[in-house]
């Protein structure tokens, strides 16, 4: 139960569970646990199965993608506060990218299928959950399609001007 | 208008593909005297006349500083100059970023990509008259590391502590330090107090819109955001009707613009 | 009538006289002559050079020449040139450059080395037209040098329409058929049977002093009253008209109107619209060297918004479709040029209407896109 608290207070410090109420994060607090990582170390692996959800409390993630003879390409870096890994709300339930660790982290991880469970069995708890990374899935969408856009590859090259 | 004659001091490459020149006039008749955000017509002998922004001190006075990239004929021609040689200058032109009606405000700098050369003359700016503002950022995005302009200025800043400097790239290897991402995420989390916040806007256009949307989210008014806009640009004095952009000419009227003259244009295709 | 409220009589036979003061006084007359099945401007020594008993049948995408059946000189209204070629060139040297032994160089603003021009037979709206050239060329901060020389110096003889082409709608810009001023002279050319005269009307010092060296009379009630009633009978005959109440705001309310798609399909981007047009001003500079490399030049030609060449900005053009260069065009024409210069920039001549090869007609367009506003 000591844990468990403590996992909850946890919890509730980082933004993306603002204004969850108490019996939520009480609730969630059972499918969570305290984890570190070493730099180097991965979160998630491209490919794997997402069972993981990270809220980060300390430390650097690259959300990143190997690209033969170029080396690993971040399209992301997840800091204190941010998250990594929703795959596991949806089938296939595969990871579609790696979560690495830059420097040492310390993270809170979430059990996806236990929080499916308790989602599913809450309905309200399920709501505050989706609403939260349907948030997080809009500005990362947002900004993925920018950056898909390569705007400074044809963009500005001189400032005003032709030729 | 005639060209007159600036004498290179020093090039050297600034990124691939792109040179950092600083220039001083060859006799008498060149004006090296401008305002942050203003260009000059850049000629080189025979192969043509391009407009270029200063991306150098204002404070130093008797040079220039031009950062170019070598896209078009005489972009290429103007990146292979040697020290010594001659180029031909007219200007400046154009109106400047509102340094001074930022006074006593905090200031947001958002670069994109190249789109930091003009404004680092509104930088240096507000770093000498460093105790006439408030906070002072500047969010910087680009492609890739190793497409970042002035890095030795961007560590320089860094470490003066003077500006908070945030940089971040569209992707980047694991040795990157720093962040990766479009550049209006550098606003998240961010103290803004809209009420008492100007921004200066520099980048694609695409990269200014989203940034001036972004500024408006966070309840900066769009007279106080100013975007930097770049048209096709022959004579810069308002004659050969080409940097047209809506009623403005972008060569008299511009290139900087206060977003709310500007915004109901930026919406609209193809102006 | 003019702002000097003086008329006089210049007789048809007394014409050459006026030529003869204009060329003795160092101008080079250029005004209408026929050539290539068209009236065209060109240099003028002799009133035989001007189209005597010619008209013209204009309508969208057509001009044919065609006689009169009386022997007037300016019995027609306007070809595909204007005098904008005269004060701001297709094609003109803006300057020249050497290299010098230092690795520097020099430049030396081009000489203008025409006479001045005496424009002889300059319509109402034409006229308008160089007052609204003037205001891109001739502003306070940057002159052009070109322009300004040969405008400071032109001599301009204004001839009041007498009829009006099925393409003409100086009324509703307010620019005619009636020259009010801004003019050395005017004239108004009066048939009347076997009587064949001018009324001529000083609007300047240089205009007065000019008709001092020609043999004229004073005219009378009934001269002043046939002259009136040329320029009256022009504004009946006026074939289109255009309703611009508002027009700068409704263009700015329509960048996204349906009728630009219309125009997508119809506009060839040929650009003759821009060509014709008296007020269109916009150009390119080309850059040229010789073989050795060490003279340069630095030349200016008109140029189009109809080009895709003319917005390019690194690797693409601005305006890529023809439906966003032409509404470019026309919301330049009637809507951008009011905030840029305060004033529009048609004088109604209705050149562009005539010369465009399918036809568009910006009265048309203007009309049609309010009314696909309201719907």
């Amino acid at each position: 139960m000591v844990e468990i608290k403590g996992i909850r207070t946890l919890l509730a410090e980082n933004p993306f569970f603002e204004r969850m109420s108490d019996d939520h994060l009480e609730t969630m607090a059972g499918c969570g646990k305290l984890v570190h990582f070493k730099p180097g170390e991965f979160l998630l692996r491209e490919g794997d199965e997402a069972v993981t959800f990270y809220l980060i409390r300390d430390g650097e993630v690259a959300v990143e993608s190997d690209i033969p003879a170029a080396g690993p390409l971040s399209v992301a870096r997840v800091g204190a506060g941010g998250i990594t890994g929703y795959s596991w709300l949806f089938p296939p339930h595969r990871n579609g990218f790696d979560s690495i660790a830059l420097t040492n982290v310390s993270a809170l991880a979430l059990d996806g299928e236990c929080l499916r469970g308790k989602a599913e069995a809450d309905h309200e708890l399920g709501y505050q959950l989706m609403t939260r990374f349907a948030q997080v899935m809009l500005d990362r969408l947002q900004a993925a399609r920018r950056q898909m856009l390569d705007v400074y590859a044809n963009g500005r090259t001189t400032d005003a001007a032709s030729g | 208008m005639r060209p007159h004659p600036f004498r290179v001091l020093d090039i050297a490459e600034e990124i691939p593909g792109c040179m950092t020149m600083r220039v001083a006039p060859d006799g008498a008749g060149g004006d090296a005297a401008f305002a942050p955000g203003q260009f000059y017509m850049v000629y080189v002998f025979g192969h043509g006349e391009v407009p270029i922004s200063v991306s150098g001190d204002p404070v130093k006075s008797g040079e220039l500083t031009f950062t170019v990239m070598a896209v078009g004929s005489v972009t290429q021609a103007l990146c292979a100059v040697k020290p010594g040689a001659v180029i031909g200058l007219r200007g400046p032109f154009g109106s400047a970023w509102p340094v001074e009606a930022a006074k006593g405000r905090d200031v947001i700098v958002m670069a994109g990509g190249l789109g930091l050369a003009p404004l680092r003359p509104s930088i240096y700016r507000l770093l000498h008259d460093r105790n006439d503002y408030g906070d002072i950022a500047l969010l910087y995005g680009t492609r890739q590391p190793d497409r970042i302009v002035f890095p030795q200025e961007l560590a320089d800043w860094r470490d003066e502590a003077l500006i908070d400097v945030d940089v971040t790239v569209d992707t980047a290897g694991r040795d990157w330090p720093g962040k990766v991402g479009v550049v209006t995420e550098l606003l998240k989390g961010r103290d803004v107090d809209p009420g008492r916040t100007s921004a200066l806007i520099c980048g694609p256009e695409i990269m200014m819109r989203f940034s001036a949307y972004a500024l408006l989210d966070r309840g900066v008014a769009a007279e106080n955001i100013h975007v930097s806009m770049e048209r096709n640009m022959k004579c810069a004095v308002k004659m050969c009707g080409r940097c047209q952009y809506g009623p403005f000419f972008v060569c008299a009227d511009g290139p900087v613009f206060a977003f709310d003259r500007v915004q109901r244009l930026f919406r609209t295709r193809d102006v | 009538m003019a702002n000097t409220g003086k008329a006089f009589i210049v007789s048809r036979g007394e014409l050459q006289s006026l030529f003869d003061a204009v060329i003795a006084r160092g101008f080079m007359p250029v005004g209408p002559i026929v050539r290539d099945g068209a009236i065209v401007y060109d240099e003028l020594r002799h009133v035989q050079d001007l189209p005597e008993g010619w008209t013209e049948d204009q309508d969208a995408g057509t001009y044919r020449l065609k006689r009169r059946d009386d022997k007037a000189l300016f019995g027609f209204n306007n070809g595909p040139h204007s005098w904008k070629q005269y004060l701001f060139p297709p094609r003109s040297k803006l300057w020249q450059g050497e290299k010098t032994e230092d690795g520097g160089f020099t430049v030396e603003e081009a000489e203008d080395t025409e006479k001045p021009f005496a424009f002889i037979g300059v319509r109402a709206c034409d006229l308008h037209a160089i007052q609204v050239q003037d205001k891109v060329f001739m502003s306070d901060r940057h002159p052009d040098p070109l322009y300004a020389g040969r405008r400071g110096k032109a001599l301009v003889i204004v001839v009041n329409c007498g009829q009006a082409a099925t393409t003409c709608f100086c009324t509703s810009m307010n620019t005619g058929p009636r020259a009010q001023g801004g003019f050395d002279l005017a004239l108004t050319e009066v048939l009347d049977g076997d009587d064949h005269y001018f009324v001529a009307e000083p609007g300047s010092t240089a205009g007065f002093s000019l008709l001092a060296e020609v043999p004229h009379t004073e005219a009378d009630k009934d001269n002043v009253a046939a002259a009136l009633e040329c320029t009256a009978r022009a504004e009946q005959q006026m074939g289109r008209k255009i309703d611009v109440s508002g027009v700068k705001e409704l263009l700015y309310r329509n960048y996204d109107n349906e009728r630009w798609d219309a125009l997508e399909k119809r506009c060839l981007a040929c650009g003759n619209c821009t060509m014709a047009c008296p007020t269109c001003f916009c150009s390119k500079v080309e850059d040229v060297t010789d073989l050795t490399g060490d003279h340069a030049e630095r030349w200016r030609e008109w140029d189009s918004c109809f080009t895709m060449d003319f917005s390019y900005i690194h690797g693409g053009s601005v305006r890529p479709t023809t439906r966003s260069r032409y509404r470019q065009w026309l919301v330049h024409k009637l809507a951008t040029w009011q905030d840029q210069f305060a004033t529009s920039g048609c004088v109604g001549c209705g050149r562009c209407i005539t010369w465009c090869p399918v036809g568009i007609d910006l009265t048309e367009e203007v009309r049609l896109i309010r009314e696909r506003e309201k719907d």
